[in-house]
C-alpha cells in the first residue's frame, strides 16, 4: 500500500530523472573521452626523461589532482565571469551556459588524472619490448606507436575503467552551478516532495545502475583487447 | 574501590538535583544566508531580523535560546531529526511542508517581485518574458512559482543560495532574478545591487511566512501566544523597523 504510493511519486518524475540521467551520462561520457586526448600528450611529456618537457604537464597535474573539483568548478563558472574582459570575449557564449563550464572543468580534471595512468603505464612497458622494437630498426616514434603506445594503454585500462567511475560519481557536484543533473534533478524533486529519504535512495540506485552498465562495458573492452593475456605473457 | 563509587554517586545526585535549576533551553534553527533576515556577521554570530524575532520569542517564552545553523534544503529534515526546535527561517507556509511539519501563525507576509539590470527593458508579462533566462533558489516558493507557472516560457536557473543567483545576474548569464521582495530590497541597497531595480509588480503576493516545528508539538501553541505577545506590546514593531521602513507584518 504505502509502497505502491512511493512508486507512483517515483513513476511522476520519471521523464524528469531520465532527463538528469543523460545530462550526467553526457557530461561524464564527453569529459572521459575528451579529457583521454588531452591527456595522451600530458601523459607522454610527464614520462618524459627531461625535465623541462616534463615540468608544465608536472604542474598541470599538480593543480588539478590537489584541489578539490567543486573548487575548480567554482573558479570556471563563478570565479572567470566575473571579468568584463571575459564576458566581453569570444568564448563567453560558452563560458556562460553551466554545461560548457561544467564539461571544461570535469574533462581538466580528468585528464590529470589520466595523464598519471598513462604515465605510470608507460612506465611499465617492458624495457626489454622497447629495446627489441628499436632493434628491428622502428624509429622512436614507431616504436611510441607500435610498441609502447598499445601497450601502455593495455597496462592502463582497468585503471582508466576505474577513472570513469570515479569521475561519474563526481559528476555529482555540477548541480551547484544549476546543472539539471542526477543530482540536480533529485534535489528540486525533494524540494517540492520532502521525500527525501526516498528519492536519495532512488539517486544511489540510478548511480549503481550506471556503474554496473560502465563496469561490464569496461569488461567487454578488456576483453577485446586481450588485457589478461598481455599481462600473463609477462 | 567504594570511595570511587561514592563520588560518583555524589557528582551524579548533584548534577540532578541542580538541573531543574537550569532555565529550559530551546534551539532555534535557521539557515544564514538570506539576508537582511538570517545572516551570518563578521564575528560570526548568526543575527538578522529572523532573529531579533526568535530571541524576541524566547524571551518572551523566559526561555535560554542557542542558534543552529542548516542548510537550506535540508532544513526541514533537520528539523525533524531534532537537531533544533523550531525553525525561524523565513520559511512560506506551503500545503506541501504542512505534511511534513507544523506552522505558528505567519510573523510576516512576504510578495514575490523579478528584479533586473536598469538599462534591461523587462516587463513581467508572460509575452515579453517568454524566451528569457530567470534565476531563482532551489526549493524557495520563487523557484517554484516558476515551475508551476512559467516552465514553458522561460528558461529557469535553480541556485543554492540567493547570493549565486545574484552574481549570475551581474555576470549576465541570466536576464532576471525572481525572489522575496524584501530579500531584493535589500540586495538593491548594496553596492552590488546599484545596477539593479524592480521590474513590474510583485507577482505574486500571498505567501505567509511561519515558524516551523515538528509535527504535534505543543510548542507550537507557545509560539502563538508569545508571537501575539510580542506584536501587542510593540517589540515586533521595533524590530520591523530596524530593517524596513514599511510594514511587513
Amino acid at each position: 500500500m504505502i509502497l505502491a504510493e512511493k512508486w507512483e511519486l517515483i513513476e511522476r518524475f520519471l521523464p524528469q530523472l531520465w532527463d538528469g540521467t543523460l545530462v550526467t551520462l553526457q557530461l561524464v561520457g564527453l569529459a572521459v573521452l575528451i579529457g583521454l586526448f588531452v591527456a595522451i600528450p600530458l601523459g607522454l611529456a610527464r614520462a618524459s626523461r627531461h625535465w623541462y618537457i616534463r615540468a608544465l604537464p608536472y604542474s598541470y597535474i599538480f593543480f588539478f589532482r590537489g584541489t578539490p573539483l567543486l573548487l575548480q568548478l567554482f573558479l570556471v563558472y563563478y570565479g572567470i565571469s566575473q571579468f568584463q574582459a571575459v564576458r566581453d570575449s569570444f568564448l563567453w557564449p560558452y563560458l556562460r551556459e553551466p554545461f560548457w563550464c561544467a564539461l571544461i572543468t570535469m574533462t581538466m580534471h580528468t585528464a590529470a588524472y589520466i595523464a598519471e595512468i598513462l604515465r605510470g603505464a608507460i612506465q611499465a612497458v617492458p624495457p626489454g619490448e622497447v629495446e627489441a622494437a628499436r632493434a628491428l630498426g622502428m624509429s622512436k616514434r614507431q616504436a611510441l606507436q607500435h610498441i609502447i603506445l598499445p601497450r601502455a594503454i593495455r597496462i592502463g585500462l582497468p585503471a582508466y575503467g576505474n577513472e570513469v567511475i570515479l569521475m561519474l560519481k563526481a559528476s555529482a557536484v555540477v548541480y551547484t552551478v544549476t546543472m539539471m543533473d542526477i543530482m540536480g534533478v533529485i534535489r528540486t524533486i525533494n524540494s517540492r516532495t520532502y521525500e527525501y529519504e526516498l528519492f536519495f535512495m532512488v539517486a544511489g540506485v540510478m548511480y549503481l545502475i550506471i556503474t554496473l552498465v560502465f563496469t561490464q562495458l569496461f569488461r567487454l573492452v578488456e576483453r577485446w583487447l586481450k588485457v589478461d593475456a598481455s599481462r600473463q605473457s609477462r | 574501590m567504594k570511595q570511587y563509587k561514592k563520588v560518583l554517586l555524589a557528582i551524579a545526585t548533584a548534577l540532578f538535583m541542580s538541573a531543574p535549576a537550569f532555565a529550559e533551553t530551546l534551539r532555534i534553527g535557521t539557515e544564514g544566508a538570506y539576508p537582511p533576515f538570517n545572516l551570518i556577521d563578521s564575528s560570526g554570530e548568526v543575527v538578522g531580523f529572523d532573529l531579533d524575532i526568535a530571541h524576541a520569542l524566547c524571551e518572551e517564552m523566559k526561555v535560554d535560546c542557542t542558534v543552529v545553523t542548516s542548510d537550506w534544503d535540508g532544513i526541514i529534515p533537520a528539523l525533524n531529526n531534532n537537531k533544533f526546535d523550531f525553525l525561524v527561517a523565513s520559511m512560506s507556509i506551503t500545503d506541501e511542508r504542512k505534511q511534513a511539519v507544523d506552522f505558528t501563525n505567519p510573523y510576516y507576509t512576504n510578495k514575490l517581485q523579478f528584479v533586473a539590470p536598469k538599462k534591461s527593458d523587462f516587463k513581467t508579462d508572460e509575452a515579453s518574458l517568454k524566451g528569457k533566462t530567470i534565476g531563482a533558489q532551489r526549493a524557495t516558493i520563487a523557484g517554484q512559482w516558476l515551475e508551476d507557472n512559467m516552465a514553458d516560457v522561460i528558461e529557469i536557473r535553480l541556485y543554492d543560495t540567493q547570493e549565486n543567483a545574484y552574481l549570475d545576474m551581474n555576470s549576465g548569464r541570466i536576464d532576471g532574478v525572481l525572489a522575496d521582495n524584501f530579500v531584493q530590497y535589500e540586495w538593491l541597497q548594496s553596492e552590488a545591487g546599484s545596477n539593479f531595480e524592480f521590474k513590474g509588480e510583485p507577482v505574486f503576493d500571498n505567501d505567509q511566512i511561519g515558524i516551523a516545528v515538528r509535527k504535534d508539538d505543543p510548542l507550537r501553541e507557545r509560539l502563538n501566544t508569545a508571537l501575539q505577545a510580542i506584536i501587542d506590546n510593540g517589540s515586533y514593531e521595533n524590530i520591523n523597523a530596524k530593517y524596513f521602513p514599511f510594514s511587513i507584518y
